[in-house]
């Protein structure tokens, strides 16, 4: 039985709030907030990247996880927002970590889904016996076009997860993915900014994917909502999420403790991983854990996860992912944000 | 070892010198030394120099000056120690003739500083820390000594107001030298008002970015005596090193190497600091000035501050620090400056230094030192 | 031209903080050195600084050099370890007004500089209050 061993959170102290986005472009802030279910987002200061939070959510998970970073054996960022186009981002952290030289490392890429897949990558080399600790991290510092309705969401964080076979944490009881080819977002080369399809984001895209993978994995398993404690969906605002939950069945009180984005924005690949450390901060031995992920392009994730009584033991090594989203809050104000988000032109 | 005099001074003004080059302010002030001292032979040359590679791309400089002076085939050398440059280079040449190796030895100092960017000075400057441990982190100079006075204020409780006053202080002097690079008075409001460098200095508080030369001529004491001229003599000189980063020192507020240097200066001069009457110190910051006057023993450890206030070190105090202005308002071309300190004792001793003049001057200390203290060169000089 | 490996060769030190311990006399050296600067000894351990400490002084610099000025105005400070290592560094994530001698601070992976927008992006070590 393979699982997770430590968990690690990390998101970036900055905040800043719809309204003053919506001001600066004459936008409607009260129906942005409302139709999007979302009040302000993290943004990442000029010194912190996809790799930077990586370390920090990976060291995070190190100390729950009690082990020397020797035996990792594979370590897998997903982003989409990896700070070199080519040079990658795993080898940075394995060398951060005190993980190299053996280790084995790729970046991933898959919209907002490239976390799932690492943790998808390495809990199967740990199953399969090919390493004994796998590490599987989701970050991003994503863009969203200026006045576009993405630049509301779009935000930074991490989650990190150190696979095993003992001394769980977690146990993952099932994994399950669910892909197609479906052009709702993306971004060519070269370009800086990514382009979306509007509406066809949502039925055919989000929901087609989550609900296809929630189905999926419930089948697979044998198992209903209602066995569940808790459930975490991609939080791509936080209408989605909500609604993704009555689609297949959950209560709104499944879908809370891990439902961060009203507060955090869309953290991209960080998203539903970050749903996860957050869930797993409260959770009790025995509970059942569902996790949705989604990556436009597209397709979603599944895991179900059960909790052990190890999560009482190491929940307070590090910090919790809720501390990280309330305390110690830094707002911005729009000009400062487009100076740290590298948004304004400057000379050659 | 023999006795060694200081035979001839030369200096010319500083200031941005846009139309000179590194060569030209290095030959005036030469030259003005070489007429002063009214020799023809020099057996050797010595520069100090911080750094014409980053400054004018020019290196093997001992080299240039000796063949634009004219003086090729001479043995010439160039000496690094960051701002200290100068006084490195006034030792060595002190070496020189004291070993019995040279007879008239020409020091000179220089830097070039107005040929690149204000930007990329600071960067050359820089270069003086330690650079994968403090340059690394975006650390200035400024950024340093503003570390240093910070720690000063929390232990001592030195004001900005004392280090304002070292600034005020300095002015006052350079007003009177007509060589300076900014000859008129600063008040003390006007320090404490002036924009912020790295918090808690301001721009008043720190020295400038200057192009200057100086120069000296060393001999033996006989050949002074032959040229009938005032004998000056060195009759001390120390230098000692510390740690080059920051982190490193023990006490954070406290310049061990001048300290250091000073008292091997000093017992090699069979002197000690109350004998001294006038004072060249390395100001290149304000709070630097502060905790020199301590680390030489002209104040007590954590007194600097009230040392300044009191006007122990003013032009008519008991103990007169910088009457040339320092290298806050005479100028830092860094390599010269250790050399210029040198010019400045020398005419005090002469009784040459006009408006500027400290009464009944005997004997004057030279402090040179570089970058947050790694280097430190003292000389102690005596008129017969 | 790029020149990475002034700055590849320092890595051990940059991420993992990693120091020497005299084995004669037991200072500990960061970076990791050759010769003790305490007592000559030759002979050194491994040892890596502790995380966290005090800071014994800081200021904002307000003129940065060139590859720094966009960051400008920034706070810099150095702190004394929980292992007595005295360290310099960039002080972020925290108001300048609560910048003070004794704040206690840990260190976190940050980007510390970058050679241009193509060139090599440095990483290390940077205190956030803690």
């Amino acid at each position: 039985m393979a699982g997770i061993v430590g968990y690690g959170a990390y998101i970036p102290r900055n905040r800043i709030k719809v309204e003053e986005i919506a001001k600066v472009w004459g936008a409607d802030a009260p129906s942005y907030k409302k139709g999007l279910m979302l009040e302000e987002k993290s943004v990442p200061s000029p010194d912190q990247d996809t790799i930077t939070m990586a370390v920090e959510a990976s060291k995070n998970a190190l100390k729950r996880a009690g082990i020397d970073p020797r035996e990792i054996g594979a370590i897998y960022v997903g982003s989409e927002s990896h700070p070199y186009a080519v040079k990658p981002s795993g080898a940075t952290l394995g060398e951060a970590l005190g993980a190299a030289p053996e280790f084995h490392t790729a970046d991933l890429e898959f919209a907002c889904k490239a976390g799932t897949e690492g943790m998808f990558i390495a809990l199967n080399l740990v199953r399969s016996g090919a390493v004994t600790y796998g590490l599987g991290v989701g970050a991003d510092t994503s863009q969203g076009a200026p006045g576009d309705a993405l630049e509301y969401s779009a935000a930074a964080g991490a989650a990190a997860f150190i696979f095993g076979r003992d001394r769980l944490l977690a146990d993952v009881l099932h994994t399950y993915s669910y892909t197609t080819d479906t052009p709702d977002f993306w971004r060519r080369e070269h370009q800086y900014y990514p382009l979306h399809g509007g509406r066809f984001t949502g039925d055919p895209a989000y929901f087609k994917h989550v609900t296809g993978a929630g189905r999926g994995i419930l089948a697979l398993a044998g198992l209903k909502p209602a066995d569940f404690a808790y459930v975490v969906f991609h939080q791509p605002n936080g209408k989605f999420p909500l609604r993704a939950g009555e689609l297949l069945g959950f209560t709104r009180r499944q879908v809370e403790p891990g439902w961060l984005a009203p507060k955090l924005g869309n953290t991209y690949s960080g998203a539903s991983p970050l749903g996860l450390t957050a869930t797993l901060d409260v959770a009790k031995a025995g509970d059942l854990i569902l996790v949705v992920s989604y990556g436009s392009g597209a397709g979603s994730d599944a895991f179900v996860l059960r909790v052990t009584p190890r999560i009482d033991e190491v929940r307070d090594a590090a910090p919790r992912t809720r501390d990280m989203l309330d305390k110690n809050l830094n707002y911005l104000e729009y000009g400062v944000y487009a100076k740290y988000r590298r948004k304004i032109r400057k000379a050659e | 070892m023999r006795d060694v005099a200081v035979i001839g001074i030369g200096m010319t003004k500083w200031g941005e010198l846009w139309e000179k080059s590194l060569r030209t302010i290095f030959v005036e002030s030469a030259l003005l030394a070489l007429e002063d001292a009214g020799v023809d032979r020099i057996d050797s040359m010595v520069v100090g120099c911080m750094s014409s590679g980053l400054f004018v791309g020019q290196e093997h400089l001992a080299s240039l000056l000796a063949d634009y002076l004219g003086r090729t085939p001479v043995p010439a050398a160039r000496v690094e120690s960051a701002c200290a440059s100068g006084g490195l280079a006034l030792r060595q040449g002190f070496i020189e003739v004291a070993s019995g190796a040279s007879d008239i030895v020409l020091v000179g100092g220089v830097e070039k500083m107005t040929d690149v960017t204000g930007c990329e000075a600071t960067y050359a400057l820089g270069t003086a820390a330690d650079q994968e441990y403090e340059g690394f982190h975006g650390l200035t100079f400024p950024g340093l000594y503003a570390m240093m006075a910070v720690a000063h204020m929390h232990k001592y409780g030195t004001t900005r107001r004392q280090m304002a006053l070292v600034a005020a202080k300095n002015h006052e002097n350079g007003s009177k030298n007509p060589l300076a690079q900014f000859p008129f008075k600063v008040s003390v409001e006007a320090v404490l008002d002036s924009v912020l460098v790295a918090d808690p200095l301001r721009i008043l508080d720190c020295s400038p970015i200057t192009d200057g030369a100086a120069a000296v001529v060393l001999a033996p004491v006989e050949t002074a005596k032959a040229l009938k001229k005032p004998v000056v003599r060195i009759v001390g000189t120390g230098q000692a090193t510390d740690t080059i980063a920051l982190s490193a020192r023990r006490d954070l507020a406290w310049l061990e190497s001048t300290y250091q240097a000073g008292r091997k200066a000093l017992a090699m001069a069979g002197r000690a600091i109350g004998d001294i009457d006038l004072f060249e110190v390395h100001d290149c910051f304000t709070i630097a000035e502060i905790m020199v006057t301590e680390a030489l023993g002209i104040a007590e450890k954590g007194k600097g501050g009230r040392a300044v206030e009191d006007g122990l070190t003013a032009l008519g105090g008991k103990a007169p620090v910088n009457p040339s202005g320092g290298l806050k308002a005479k100028g830092h071309p860094v390599g010269a400056t250790g050399v210029a300190q040198a010019v400045e004792i020398v005419k005090q001793l002469r009784g040459e230094a006009g408006a500027r003049q400290v009464k009944n001057a005997r004997r004057g200390l030279s402090q040179n030192m570089g970058g947050t203290g790694g280097s430190a060169l003292v000389h102690v000089f005596e008129a017969d | 031209m790029p020149n990475p490996a002034k700055n590849w060769r320092e890595i051990p030190q940059r991420y993992r903080l990693e120091a020497g311990t005299c084995k004669n006399c037991g200072h500990v050296s960061f970076p990791p050195r050759l010769v003790c600067p305490r007592c000559g000894g030759r002979e050194f351990a491994p040892h890596t600084l502790a995380g966290a400490g005090e800071l014994v002084t800081y200021t904002v610099i307000r003129v940065a050099p060139g590859s720094f000025e966009d960051q400008a105005p920034y706070a810099v400070g150095i702190a004394a370890l929980e292992d007595g290592v005295k360290l310099t560094a960039q002080v972020v994530d925290c108001d300048f007004s609560a910048l003070k001698v004794g704040m206690r601070v840990r260190l976190e992976f940050r980007r510390v500089s970058e050679e241009g927008p193509a060139g090599v992006i440095n990483y290390g070590y940077k205190f956030v209050p803690v």
